[in-house]
């Protein structure tokens, strides 16, 4: 996915940025797996139906062990938004400012993700504006999940 | 029976904060000597203040993953006997108020006798705060932050800032209220580090974002230095040298799953206080119209806004009309907030300061006085998880 900012940059942030991995103890396996194929994974309790993320191995409504990995719609609206102007990572000081959105995804439960909204930072963001999900393959080999409005 | 009960479980009346010491609060990472050496001084300071021997302290306490491990201060003090050794869980702000409340609760359980509650910040000789380590892979729920560049508190209390302006029609104005009291009370405080630097709210505007809806003068400062304080049961501490400060009421905890990460606590906009007040002021027997004069954490005045709602003083959609400069300066206004200037424009010693502050009003020695102040309230955390609540009487 080549969408950016208009710069010429493959991605919405530059590299060198962390890249997300899999926990070790295997909890969020199911989440990295789904991304790898382009799709949005949450637990979702096969004994109460609960949604959950960040991912735990217990339900937190019914205490039911091993919530199963669930496929979501990947969209949502926006919750809240943020342009962010001050880089607090050292590959983020040729990036500011960028946007920040905390997504809720629908039919899931109110779950919420964060990520970048693309396109202009400087672009006029709405509250509760439909987005869907764009999956953004870096080269490093993770996936990141990105937002634009629809 | 039920009076009985009640007197059995509640730590009301006590013990008292009977001694306060600080450093000189430097510029981050100015400090001159050691942060464990601060402690030291910090702590022998507040024996001074309070008229006993340091060797009669037999209880440590600290909070956000203080450093200075306590066994290493009671050796170096020499304590004969340390009965009481206890960390607050959590980073951040959210325990100044708790590690109060744990050290009177073991004054009332019979553990210890002198408490000392200390906290020392020396960044330079250690990280920095708010900047985010450059690793190359990241796992846990900041694996779904982080790659977007969001991963400092001011990235997250912005954002939930954002949606409870969104929720309740809240303008800049507030924000800018809020940052220019607490300058307006450092320019009385000598000790302050913006003492003659007063805001105007030009300067304010005009300042660089951080992040939108935080200007610079909207996130705490970073110092190093050390504070602490001494807590001693109710038959000791009418006999010291200072006029005891009460601990009225503390409390200490967190809302429904607000450890639910990647931005997925249910009550999204929360202080983290909804459930915390209602049990202050109860064990407290007071209503929040009681209190004088409150020092609420200021990590980003965002989080100062919400607190100030959740404790009582304001409701939500009544934010534009309560948080004007008027209502939160003292002599006079409504509710004086931060009157050393707090984490703003004091010094940023994680909030010790302000409690250091509520017992200055409690005992008539703020440089930011509220007349015959009785009832000090200190809001410990905000948007962090746990936080902690305290309120001081005459
Ligand atoms: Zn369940």
């Amino acid at each position: 996915m080549s969408e950016n900012r208009g710069d010429g940059r493959k991605t919405y942030l530059p590299e060198g940025m962390p890249a997300p991995a899999p926990s070790r103890d295997g909890v969020d396996r199911g989440f990295y797996e789904a991304a790898r194929r382009h799709e949005l994974a949450v637990q979702r309790c096969q004994q109460c139906g609960t949604f959950q993320f960040p991912a735990e191995w217990i339900c937190h409504k019914c205490h039911a062990f091993d919530p199963q990995w669930h496929r979501v719609e990947p969209r949502g609206k926006i919750y809240s938004f943020e342009r962010i102007w001050h880089p607090a990572h050292p590959a983020l000081k040729s990036a500011c400012p960028y946007l920040v959105v905390v997504v809720e995804l629908e039919n899931a439960g109110g779950v919420r993700m964060v990520g970048n909204l693309l396109g202009d930072p400087m672009q006029n963001v709405r509250f509760d504006a439909l987005v869907e999900a764009v999956f953004e393959d870096h080269p490093a080999g993770h996936t990141l999940i990105q937002w634009r409005t629809v | 029976m039920m009076a009985s009960a009640m007197d059995e479980y509640t730590i009301k009346d006590k013990a008292a904060i009977v001694g306060i010491g600080e450093t000189a609060y430097y510029k981050r990472g100015g400090a001159p000597v050691s942060e464990f050496r601060l402690a030291l001084e910090a702590i022998l300071r507040a024996c001074e203040d309070a008229g006993i021997k340091p060797t009669d302290l037999d209880g440590v306490a600290s909070y956000s993953n203080d450093r200075n491990d306590s066994v290493r201060v009671a050796t170096a003090l020499g304590l004969p006997e340390l009965r009481f050794s206890n960390m607050f869980w959590g980073g951040g702000g959210g325990g100044g108020s708790g590690a109060i409340g744990n050290a009177a609760a073991a004054i009332a359980a019979g553990f210890a006798t002198h408490v000392v509650v200390y906290r020392a910040l020396a960044q330079g000789q250690f990280g920095r705060f708010g900047q985010t380590p450059a690793v190359n892979t990241i796992s846990g729920p900041i694996a779904y932050t982080w790659p977007y560049g969001m991963s400092t508190p001011a990235q997250w209390i912005a954002l939930r800032t954002r949606r409870f302006m969104h929720d309740h029609h809240v303008t800049q104005d507030a924000l800018a209220a809020i940052a220019m009291a607490c300058y307006q009370h450092a320019q009385s405080n000598p000790r302050a580090i913006m003492y003659g630097r007063p805001l105007t709210r030009a300067m304010y505007d005009e300042s660089r974002w951080i992040v939108e809806p935080f200007h610079l003068y909207d996130c705490c400062l970073e110092n190093d230095g050390a504070a602490a304080v001494i807590l001693t049961g109710r038959d000791r501490a009418r006999d010291l040298r200072q006029r005891p400060a009460w601990v009225m009421a503390a409390a200490q905890g967190s809302d429904f799953r607000q450890g639910a990460g990647a931005e997925n606590l249910p009550d999204y906009t929360t202080s983290n206080f909804k459930t915390l007040a209602p049990r202050l002021y109860a064990m407290a027997e007071i209503a929040p119209n009681d209190v004088d004069v409150a020092q609420v954490y200021e990590n980003f005045t965002g989080a100062v806004m919400t607190s100030i709602v959740e404790h009582g003083f304001c409701e939500g959609d009544g934010v534009m009309e309560f948080c004007t400069l008027d209502n939160l300066t003292a002599p006079r206004g409504k509710l004086p907030l931060n009157t050393s200037g707090g984490n703003l424009a004091e010094c940023y010693m994680h909030g010790l300061e302000l409690i250091i502050e509520a017992v200055r009003q409690v005992r008539g020695t703020s440089t930011a006085q509220v007349p015959d102040a009785e009832i000090s309230l200190v809001a410990s955390g905000p948007m962090v998880a746990p936080v902690s609540d305290l309120i001081l009487h005459r």
